[in-house]
């Protein structure tokens, strides 16, 4: 899919970034102190820490993840949604007010208020900077991908401009400018999701997703008058049946129409041939969409429904929230699967539509498989509740979310900022199903990168929408971006060389030592953003759940809840959770076949998700470790 | 080296009622989430029955959204009350003194 740069959505993505750039220098001349640039002087309103928290959380894998993914996966997206917000359960009534209470700056200063650890000083930020780097690597990819094909700046140069913009946030004022980026973007975010979201709903579901600007592309069927073995003979002779891909399961034709390639997949109940799409990659490197090159734009968008209404040429009109999801589940949705194979040396993965009854679109089983009825196997079902309990527990040990206790005054207003975090980006998650049902219905589905689906789906509403929503997805990395690079040079500034090395610093040193640490964590984060570019690296945000849920969570509930717990209990916890999750992360079969490209090899560990094995053994660490080392009140741990 | 919290304010003694009732929400959540979650995995199927005009996925996934919500209000509505009556205790508390 080829997208055009639009002047409008250059013109909105530079006003953001003026906009932004104003907020920093406006606020790096008021903060000095290092109070000011680690929490923006502690003072923040509640109500703005809220949505600001919205605006950390929601990031790139939020917005475009869950909503590409809703728009191929149907329901098993929305479980994503469901399990990102539960996190914030653990955050308001377990994490909220005792954080508030404990630490100062960073969240390493809460776990170690009771102790004066150096051990836990220094796990505690290696810790935080190894969940903030998977959650960055993902985030400055993202940027690349975004700016290259809605601004029309190269891979590079939107690594570059994300990396310098987040920089100048988080040099000049710290926490402050980040919280103000934070809360214009959260804002813009939901604002625009609920526009969206009343489109969709107002131009209803039809079985031509034909689009304002975009026309829908017609997917043809070929009558088939004999099939003879492996002969086809189709009743228009002109065409010329070429290469066939067959096996027990498919069966895939080529075919030359107007000296054009074309793939099919042979429907031998039905006696046709379905038009596919393919993207062919050569073995000299080039890449081919549906034959051609991607300049020339032959790779259509995808996305309908073939029958709505009980009709196969229905249209619902406007409708409203529960008659939408009503009507996809009465009607059939075309879904499309992919299979790979191999042409002499190239290699063509080839997508082909299958009909599915909307009802099984809305329940689960698409993506995850767990129905022991559909060949699941126990590890299957293993992997499913440990994906859900990352979700869970990771969000209140995020790093760069626990910083935000900080900005407010009290442990009270910590507990309603969290409260109105919860109602944006509960919210949020609920306009993320209509979103995401919205491009699965309304043609707004790119195979060759699902993450796109919301932008394109906007951009068939109109242009003015589509340049505001690549603005605040551009947006949405640079406050994400911001609020982890604040909490890495936390980690780097303040817990290792303030606290754990010890350096004497005056206050504006200490600004300083922040200041430097954040452009150096940012110049890291460009290079590795570039350095990961064409990789799939959103399961990096995954392991960021599975590692704080298992590294951080069990030390920080520990902490608050057990008196018996010991500075050396949290340092093994931390550690256990770090080395377990990351092991088993490692050694699983997504990593296999998505990392080190091994094929055809079983992978030893039987789970992806390692939250069910690792957050136990952390739990348990710590109970040991604490017991075997319990000390008499009075001596001093060390 | 100290190193507590910059930010002042007081320890209103309403801080273990807190402690207590935000148990007590999570444990109710947490119900409900592994019920779900149980669900998913154990009878997929059972998901996909009508209710109400959609089906139970849906009705049970955004139901776990708007728990959330609602049990955020009711959380924060009693330890608001509690702050408050607390306030009223400690300031009559000062007054005697």
């Amino acid at each position: 899919m080829k997208y055009e740069a639009s002047t409008l959505a250059i013109m909105i993505f530079l006003f953001i970034v003026a906009l932004v750039l104003f907020i920093s220098f406006y606020y790096s001349r008021k903060g000095k102190n290092s109070d000011d640039y680690y929490k923006a002087g502690g003072n923040i309103h509640w109500g703005v820490n809220g949505v600001a928290f919205a605006g950390d959380y929601l990031s790139a894998a939020s917005f475009l993840g869950i909503c590409g993914m809703i728009s191929i996966a149907g329901y098993d997206g929305f479980l994503y949604s469901i399990g990102y917000l539960a996190g914030w359960i653990v955050a308001l009534f377990v994490v909220a007010e005792p954080m508030k209470k404990l630490g100062k700056y960073t969240f390493t200063d809460a776990l170690d208020s009771k102790f004066n650890s150096k051990g836990i000083q220094f796990f505690a930020a290696l810790s935080t900077l190894i969940v903030s780097m998977f959650y960055l690597i993902p985030q400055m990819v993202g940027a690349g991908s975004l700016v290259e094909p809605l601004l029309g700046i190269p891979y590079w140069g939107g690594v570059l401009i994300v990396g310098t913009i987040v920089i100048i946030i988080v040099a000049t004022a710290g926490m402050a400018s980040t919280t103000y980026v934070q809360f214009l973007k959260g804002g813009l975010l939901i604002v625009f999701s609920v526009i969206i979201t009343i489109m969709i709903l107002n131009n209803g579901i039809s079985t031509d997703p034909d689009n304002n600007f975009q026309n829908y592309h017609d997917f043809v069927e070929l009558p088939i008058t004999e099939i003879n073995g492996d002969v086809i003979t189709l009743e228009d002779s002109s065409y010329t049946i070429g290469t066939s891909f067959k096996t027990e399961t498919y069966w895939f034709v080529k075919i030359m129409i107007d000296s054009k390639e074309t793939i099919w997949e042979v429907d031998q109940e039905n006696n046709v041939l379905k038009e596919t799409l393919f993207i062919t990659n050569k073995a000299n490197g080039d890449t081919y969409y549906n034959g051609a090159p991607r300049e020339d734009a032959q790779f259509y968008l995808v996305g309908h429904m073939s029958e709505v209404n009980g009709s196969e040429t229905g249209d619902t009109g406007s409708v409203g929230v529960f008659e939408f999801i009503e009507q996809i589940k009465e009607g059939t949705v075309v879904l499309w699967s992919t299979k790979v194979v191999h042409d002499g040396d190239d290699i063509i993965t080839i997508y082909y539509q299958h009909e599915v009854p909307g009802s099984e679109v809305l329940a689960p089983g698409l993506k995850f498989k767990v129905d022991t009825d559909k060949g699941a196997t126990i590890f299957d079902q293993l992997d499913f509740i440990s994906l859900m309990l990352a979700l869970f527990l990771g969000t209140a040990g995020l790093p760069h979310i626990l910083i935000r206790y900080y900005t407010v005054a009290s442990p009270a207003a910590a507990r309603k900022s969290t409260i109105v975090a919860i109602f944006a980006i509960g919210f949020f998650y609920l306009l993320t199903m209509f979103m995401g049902l919205g491009a699965m219905v309304n043609g707004a589905i790119d195979l060759s990168n699902s993450n796109m689906s919301a932008p394109l789906l906007a951009r068939g509403f109109g242009i003015w929408i589509f340049a505001m929503i690549s603005a605040i997805a551009f947006a949405t990395v640079l406050g994400t971006v911001s609020g982890l690079i604040v909490a890495s040079s936390g980690a780097v500034a303040h817990d290792v060389m303030d606290r754990f090395m010890g350096i004497k610093m005056t206050d504006k040193q200490k600004v300083m030592a922040g200041k430097i640490s954040a452009i150096v964590v940012g110049v890291i984060a460009m290079a590795l953003g570039i350095l990961f570019k064409g990789m799939n690296v959103s399961y990096l945000v995954g392991w960021a759940f599975s590692v704080a849920a298992s590294a951080n969570l069990p030390a920080i509930i520990m902490v608050l809840f057990w008196k018996k717990t010991t500075a050396k209990g949290v340092v093994a916890s931390i550690s256990v959770g770090l080395i377990s999750s990351m092991t088993i992360i490692l050694l699983s079969q997504s990593v296999y076949t998505g990392v080190y490209h091994l094929v055809d090899v079983t992978a030893p560990m039987p789970i992806n998700n390692p939250a069910i094995i690792s957050v136990p053994l952390s739990f348990l660490a710590i109970i040991i470790v604490s017991l075997l080392t319990k000390k008499k009140p009075t001596e001093l741990q060390t | 080296m100290s190193h507590g919290p910059i930010t002042e304010w007081k320890e209103d003694g309403s801080s273990e009622y807190k402690t207590k009732l935000g148990v007590i929400m999570f444990l109710l959540y947490v119900i409900v989430y592994i019920g779900f979650i149980l669900l998913n995995t154990l009878d997929p199927k059972l998901m996909g029955i009508d209710v109400l005009k959609v089906n139970l996925a849906i009705v049970y996934g955004i139901g776990l959204i708007v728990y959330a919500l609602i049990l955020a209000i009711i959380y924060n509505f009693l330890c608001t009350k509690k702050e408050n009556e607390m306030a009223v205790i400690n300031k009559a508390k000062e007054e005697i003194k």
